[in-house]
């Protein structure tokens, strides 16, 4: 149900080594149907946050639950890389096929549903076309097709769009506003990018570093899914002053001299 | 250069067919280049030995070369037939040992740590000095000289294997984790994949090597006889001062190097060529 608790974050901490605390103490509840976005500098944590809500990192500390837990044959959770991370010997086809073939799904039964995923990020005329041959907004593109064609419940996004150019990014935010509205999902969308958190998200998470910690949250009333009008509106440029100016408190000199 | 005055301002930009046909003349002479300068130097040979009357027994002439060739063909044949045999052999042994012997390294820290000395020993230790040893051990001829071949080709398909097996992308590897890949699923369509360019290389460098250890191996073991290689007919020949049966006996040896490298290189080609980048042809 939307607005139930999904994720639950309970003093997690993680640390790597004997020294480095990545995360330190953090407690989160994100509901179905947010759009959260984890704001904060590089070595604040927030990837390695991601990681363990993934699975991917094991905690130190603390728990995470997820409601009703992950683990069906099919996936529900999907990650998004900071690199599309696609295989280059195998087609886009096949690229976006992989969850299901590792999940034993016939290629005849999964053929409409790559199909169908592929259509949603525009790239249904690329089918046979191999990695190399294509640019890197729709690489990323495939990426997030390849995320969807389990229809996860959950999406988790690492700096998805920062090596792109500013064009093709707010093409893409559009797209994943456009998927997560669509298809309901919780997502969680890292990134050190002010305009975007605000554009995409109805909840800012900022983290600060060194330990990395939940430093603040903001709730974004504007209403979501927001259009394109609203990255150029008064109202766009007050939540990012705001969510600026908190960011900014959070920041240590000595982070700033780094 | 000249300038093109537009006139029709939809007409379509002329072709610039100048850089068309320097690319189709850099194709052509890619492969006449070789074959000129090659025939050039096999020319320089016959004529030199004419010139300066060279006897045949010091250097022989092409032309003798290849007389002898035919003469002696049959009988050369079932010798690099013999040859072809072993080194196929020990290249086909020397890849199923590498890759599974590497899979195993990739997948178990401990066992690679237990036998990588046993690798390394066999590797660093000539074949020459080994090869006695294990024709004394060995009943048939064939087999010991297959072991001798399999030794020297062996090491770089298994290095060759597990660093390709352990290049693979961090990111696909957490990517396989999320999806509950089985060790299988993971083995057959993300590590073996991702090994294959560095397998394809080692497979190039074992092809030669698999040779080199064939002939090696025949010399150490002096057969003589029936059942014998070109290794073996060239001792033969030089015992008996056939200076020209030894050079058609190298030449066809040569060959055969030729032949494994193009085979590995064209099964490269192949395996690799659509997207990997050592393989792919850049359009220009």
């Amino acid at each position: 149900m939307k607005g139930d608790a999904i994720i639950q974050m309970d003093r997690v901490s993680k640390r790597f080594g004997k020294t480095t605390l990545a995360v330190d103490n953090m407690s989160l509840t994100i509901n179905e149907g947010d759009f959260v976005t984890f704001l904060g500098p590089s070595g604040c944590g927030k990837s390695t946050a991601l990681k363990m809500i993934a699975g991917l990192l094991p905690v130190t500390a603390g728990t995470i639950a997820i409601t009703p837990p992950t683990g069906k044959s099919e996936q529900d959770l999907a990650f998004v890389f900071q690199e599309p991370t696609l295989m280059p010997w195998a087609t886009v086809f096949d690229n976006v096929y992989l969850p299901l073939r590792l999940a034993r799904i016939g290629r005849g039964d999964a053929t409409p549903r790559v199909k169908a995923a592929l259509v949603e990020v525009g790239l249904s005329r690329f089918e046979t076309a191999y990695p190399r041959e294509l640019s890197g907004g729709m690489k990323m593109r495939v990426s997030i097709a390849r995320a969807m064609v389990t229809r996860p419940r959950i999406l988790l996004m690492d700096e998805p769009f920062a090596a792109l150019d500013e064009m093709t990014r707010s093409k893409l935010n559009n797209d994943v506003v456009r998927l997560a509205a669509g298809h309901g999902l919780t997502v969680v969308f890292v990134t050190h990018s002010v305009f975007e958190s605000v554009y995409l998200s109805t909840r800012v998470v900022i983290m600060a570093a060194r330990p990395g910690r939940v430093a603040a949250e903001l709730l974004l009333t504007e209403t979501w899914p927001r259009s394109e009008e609203y990255r150029v509106s008064d109202a766009f440029s007050a939540e990012a002053r705001r969510v600026s100016e908190t960011l900014k408190g959070t920041l240590d000199v000595d982070h700033i001299d780094h | 250069m000249s300038i093109t005055l537009i006139t029709d301002p939809d007409a379509a930009a002329p072709i610039n067919t100048e850089a068309l046909l320097r690319a189709r003349r850099e194709r052509i002479l890619s492969w006449v280049m070789p074959i000129i300068t090659l025939g050039a130097a096999i020319a320089f040979w016959e004529w030199a030995v004419w010139h300066w009357e060279i006897p045949h027994y010091l250097i022989p002439a092409p032309s003798l070369i290849v007389q002898t060739l035919i003469k002696d063909g049959p009988s050369l044949m079932v010798s690099a037939w013999f040859t072809v045999k072993l080194t196929f052999f020990s290249l086909a042994l020397a890849v199923i040992g590498g890759v599974v012997l590497g899979a195993l390294f990739a997948l178990s820290r401990t066992v690679e740590m237990s036998l990588f000395p046993f690798a390394v020993i066999l590797q660093v230790t000539p074949v020459v000095a080994i090869a006695p040893l294990i024709l004394i051990y060995v009943d048939s001829t064939f087999a010991a000289l297959l072991i001798c071949a399999w030794i020297v080709a062996f090491f770089p398909i298994l290095s060759g294997t597990v660093i390709g097996l352990r290049s693979a992308d961090h990111n696909l590897r957490d990517l396989f984790t999320l999806y509950r890949a089985t060790s299988w699923q993971r083995l057959r369509y993300l590590l073996a994949p991702s090994a294959l360019p560095s397998f394809m290389a080692s497979l190039k460098v074992a092809g030669g090597l698999s040779l080199i250890g064939a002939v090696v191996a025949e010399f150490v073991a002096g057969a003589a006889g029936q059942n014998t290689g070109l290794a073996s007919r060239i001792i033969e020949s030089s015992f008996r001062s056939e200076i020209p049966r030894m050079f058609a006996a190298l030449v066809l040896v040569s060959a055969l190097g030729i032949a494994i490298f193009f085979l590995t290189s064209w099964l490269s080609r192949r395996v690799l060529g659509h997207w990997h980048e050592s393989e792919i042809r850049r359009e220009s």
